[in-house]
């Protein structure tokens, strides 16, 4: 009795957890934590705290799972007008470090609503056109891209490339999955080729010196160019085979920057060299590939949309960071998925990874 | 799903079409992960062995370790200059934000001056970049503690502790030694030259005058090297491979700084010059310019206090008269003549002249200091009482030629090569210096009633002391000329092997000594019962000597009394001299500026110098001038 108790609770908890998922993401984050320890046990090991956000991030994803993508529907529009509202906020009052205005003062603490719309967005776009989707119009596509640049614009504001590059791009892959014309689709590719010299003059300029030391960061090898300089000598100082896990001289004679954040990766690349990059590369393949199965499995427009969303966001954290860290792409701050340190991002990943989940495990139950 | 179709439209179609975007999705994910994958090949791959190499870099530093400076001591092993090793408050100004700022707040903790903060600017204008630069010098125990206390407040800044180079005598036998100071352009340059730029990473300072500067390589040592592990602060983590430095080779003078420094007092506050040398070896026993100046003024940089007092003083303190100074050697010039004249058959020590007391050549008048004249003079007399008249007339039978030609080997008018820089030349007269000298033709010609006063020891005659102390060691040495130094040898700091100094004899004058024993013999007799007798009075030794007084101002023809001359115009006095007569041990040549006679203020000192090295005798001050001696006797 006892035992058949035991096993139903056992059964109830990962009712909805999907196991591939889960699967990938826990062999990323194990090397996510064994690389937080290199980086840090010399100074200030942030592996266990690591440990501890992850265990938070887990919660939210099972908590989320467990709802029907009906309820997470719910949520899309308030979260998104808070999000908004926060961001306003922000622009009018919010509090300014190291020259960016990204965090509200709550008196205790402070908060970053830039981090809500990574997942209010793709829910409002997804909620959306779902709302209307016997009635899709073009026009339809053009609300849904007002709805993507205002925040997208409020948070480039702050400035923070980054996180507005998330957010555009969770909005965009909505947009994209729900039916966007390819006409339209490749007349803003040309557009915004054509719009780049002018976005270049409203570019900050720290934001204009990141992209010219990306072309050559030899030019200003202790200022823009060093992040990019030293974590490129790590990757390729790590060679095929890496200097061994906890042996990368660049990263713990502290020769390359924010190695337990956003630049995990150079460290990473150097101790474990191309074998482990490769890897690891695989395992976000086969993470997307998973997220990808979900979204072409989900069963109503709102899941497949936002499953998609989700999936390829995954894939833009991870490209932007390894591509930013290895040196084909500017530095913008977008930590790597499972792998940086930092508990806000984790939880919003989690988050990501339990919607996915509910998708997956409710998808029967809506065509029943 | 832009619409078009009715709501009841296939289902089946929709999908295909949302399915047909994943796979373009899907591709565009592959795409990019294999850019990625192909950068990573390229960076880990082929580029490598470059980024190991630019790692290692990273990774590895060499920093010089500066050697040991050689030591300087004296003949018998006191210490003229030696380090010792002090704390520093040192600034890398590459890895400070605010300079200012930095050093407002260090002077909160230790006491930095206004001249520290000078010499700080002035460095880091000259210095390369990612050097430490001292901004203060010489911390105190509980400086460098306070320091300690809170230096995480100060990136960038730390304490070092480095070798300083001391003079313990001070301002004694500072022309000799000379000092060390921070190298600057010119000196890079010198340290290029010899192919030595890598030995010097890590040194900043270098011998700029005297020993210091001419025995620099010498003295340096070879720079050692510690290859260290440093982190991206350029923090030192761990050493890796240390090739220990080099002492520099330590160098023992030939000088007695006992000596030195009676013979300085002797000076009083007159300024002049001595020069004494062991005769059969040319090691210099004493070398002596006054004023004196402290070398350790130099060291860390001299306030411009220090250096405008010492530049602007009338008495040019800097000026090492002893190799630099070159003045009429008046009388002294006399037994060379007399030697000459016997070596060329010009006169028998027994000729005689008669003396009216002047000489007359193509109508003009040579006068005799003594009215009257000396009456029958032979060659002892002439010397003995420095009868101008025999040396006018010498001088005309010897002509210029034959002076020159003679004055020359003994060392008068060239360098003599003293190991340390800044000689003059001097002037020994003749045609052919005259017609290098002058520009114009009608300069150029030589008089010969130019010769006469040549004799005299005055006209262009102009001789550096030391000079004087070669020429006057050689007579003393029966000819054999040595040229003078002051290193008797260099003691290797690896292998103890001392390699000596003490040179060749220069030449072997061909000289009769039968000539030579006759001029050694008059210059005796200046010493019982001539021009030195009463500086020498009551010598236990016997001593050859001859005084000598150059001309300062041309009195035309009118008496000359020192009293009523302002101090500056009055005569420069000279002497030389050997001692013991029969076998000398010192020779020496004295120059008093504005001294007047030599008997009157010249020859006192060398009796000082003379009773020391001898006796042992130590003086209780400085010589007192003898008021009441002339030039005759």
């Amino acid at each position: 009795m006892f035992d058949h108790l035991l096993h139903r609770l056992r059964e109830r908890l990962v009712e909805h957890l999907d196991t591939p998922l889960l699967l990938i993401t826990l062999m990323i984050m194990a090397t996510g934590l064994a690389t937080i320890y290199s980086a840090t046990y010399d100074a200030n090991n942030r592996a266990f705290a690591q440990a501890l956000n992850m265990a938070v991030g887990f919660v939210a994803m099972w908590a989320v799972a467990q709802l029907p993508p009906q309820k997470l529907m719910r949520f899309a529009v308030p979260l998104y007008v808070i999000g908004v509202v926060l961001l306003v906020l922000v622009f009018i009052a919010g509090v300014k470090v190291n020259g960016a205005r990204r965090w509200l003062s709550l008196g205790f603490t402070r908060i970053q609503p830039s981090e809500i719309l990574k997942i209010a967005m793709p829910l409002m776009l997804a909620w959306y056109f779902h709302k209307y989707e016997a009635v899709l119009r073009f026009r339809h596509y053009l609300i849904a891209g007002v709805l993507l640049l205002v925040p997208f614009g409020l948070i480039a504001k702050q400035p923070d490339l980054g996180t507005a590059i998330l957010v555009g791009a969770a909005g965009f892959y909505v947009i994209f999955f729900a039916g966007l014309p390819w006409k339209v689709l490749l007349g803003m590719i040309v557009g915004v080729g054509a719009a780049a010299p002018f976005v270049w003059t409203i570019l900050h300029d720290y934001q204009r010196k990141r992209i010219l030391t990306l072309i050559d960061p030899t030019t200003d090898p202790l200022g823009a160019g060093y992040h990019i300089i030293q974590s490129t000598i790590a990757i390729g100082s790590g060679g095929p085979f890496g200097k061994g896990w906890l042996q990368g001289t660049q990263t713990h004679l502290e020769f390359i920057p924010e190695r337990h954040t956003d630049f995990i990766f150079a460290v990473f690349s150097e101790e474990r060299g191309l074998i482990g990059t490769s890897i690891l590369v695989v395992l976000y393949l086969l993470l997307i590939a998973r997220g990808l199965m979900i979204t072409a499995n989900a069963s109503t427009l709102f899941a497949r949309v936002l499953a998609g969303s989700v999936t390829l966001s995954f894939f833009t954290y991870a490209f932007v960071n390894m591509g930013m860290v290895s040196g084909i792409l500017p530095v913008v701050g977008v930590p790597l998925p499972f792998m940086s340190y930092g508990g806000t991002a984790l939880v919003t990943l989690f988050l990501g990874l339990g919607v996915l989940m509910s998708i997956q495990s409710h998808r029967m139950l809506v065509k029943k | 799903m832009y619409n078009r179709h009715s709501p009841f439209a296939s289902q089946d179609s929709e999908l295909d079409r949302f399915r047909f975007r994943i796979v373009i999705a899907a591709a565009v994910v592959v795409l990019a992960f294999s850019v990625l994958i192909g950068r990573f090949v390229y960076l880990q791959v082929f580029q490598h062995e470059y980024y190991t190499t630019r790692a290692e870099d990273n990774r590895i530093s060499l920093v010089p370790i500066p050697p040991n400076r050689g030591v300087i001591v004296d003949r018998n092993g006191t210490v003229l200059a030696r380090n010792y090793t002090a704390f520093t408050l040192e600034i890398t100004p590459s890895t400070v934000d605010d300079l200012d700022d930095t050093i407002e707040r260090l002077g909160k903790v230790v006491e930095i001056e206004h001249k520290d903060k000078r010499r700080f600017k002035k460095l880091l204008d000259e210095s390369k970049s990612f050097e430490s630069l001292p901004i203060r010098t010489r911390l105190s125990d509980e400086e460098v503690a306070r320091f300690a206390a809170n230096r995480y407040l100060f990136p960038g800044v730390e304490v070092k502790a480095r070798l300083f180079r001391q003079y313990p005598l001070g301002p004694i036998a500072s022309h000799v030694i000379g000092y060390i100071n921070r190298i600057n352009k010119t000196d890079l340059a010198a340290i290029e030259e010899k192919g030595q730029e890598s030995n010097y990473r890590g040194t900043d300072h270098i011998g700029k005058t005297g020993l210091e500067q001419k025995y620099e390589f010498q003295l340096h040592g070879e720079t050692g090297y510690e290859e260290v592990e440093t982190d991206a602060g350029g923090r030192a983590v761990r050493s890796l491979k240390r090739i220990p430095p080099v002492s520099g080779n330590n160098l023992t003078l030939t000088l007695d700084v006992r000596l030195q420094q009676m013979t300085e007092k002797a000076f009083g506050d007159r300024r002049g010059a001595l020069v004494a040398i062991e005769p059969s070896t040319g090691g210099i026993l004493a070398l002596v310019s006054t004023p004196t100046f402290d070398p350790n003024l130099f060291i860390d940089g001299i306030r411009s206090e220090d250096w405008d007092l010492l530049n602007n003083s009338p008495d040019k303190p800097m000026v090492n008269r002893a190799l630099n100074g070159a003045y009429p050697p008046g009388s002294t010039f006399k037994p060379f003549m007399a030697l000459a004249a016997l070596e060329l058959g010009k006169r028998t020590p027994s000729q005689a002249i008669a003396d009216p007391g002047f000489f007359t050549f193509g109508g003009h008048t040579f006068r005799d200091d003594k009215k009257g004249g000396h009456g029958m003079v032979d060659m002892y007399k002439s010397i003995v009482q420095s009868c101008d008249t025999y040396y006018y007339m010498l001088a005309n039978d010897l002509g210029i030629d034959n002076i020159a030609r003679f004055m020359g080997p003994l060392g008068l008018g060239s360098k003599t090569g003293v190991d340390i820089e800044g000689e003059s030349e001097g002037v020994l007269p003749s045609p052919e210096w005259k017609k290098r000298r002058f520009r114009k033709p009608e300069q150029q010609k030589w008089f010969a009633g130019e010769t006469i006063s040549i004799g005299i020891g005055q006209g262009y005659n102009a001789y550096t002391p030391i000079q004087l102390a070669q020429a006057v060691a050689a007579l003393a040495n029966n000819g054999v000329l040595y040229r003078p130094h002051l290193v008797k040898y260099v003691t290797d700091s690896k292998t103890g092997e001392k390699t000596m100094i003490e040179p060749e004899p220069l030449r072997r004058l061909p000289w009769k000594q039968q000539n030579i024993d006759t001029i050694k013999k008059a210059m005796v007799g200046v010493n019982k019962e001539g021009t030195g007798a009463r500086a020498f009075a009551g010598a236990s030794y016997e001593s050859a000597g001859k005084t000598g007084t150059a001309q300062v101002f041309s009195l035309k023809g009118s008496d000359y009394r020192a009293g009523k001359l302002k101090q500056e115009l009055r005569d420069h006095a000279l002497f030389i001299a050997f001692a013991p007569a029969d076998q000398p041990k010192i020779a020496l040549a004295v120059l008093v500026e504005n001294g007047g006679f030599g008997a009157q203020s010249a020859a006192p000192i060398a009796r000082m110098v003379m009773d020391y090295y001898l006796l042992g005798k130590t003086p209780d001050g400085p010589a007192k001038e003898d008021e009441s001696a002339t030039e005759e006797e």
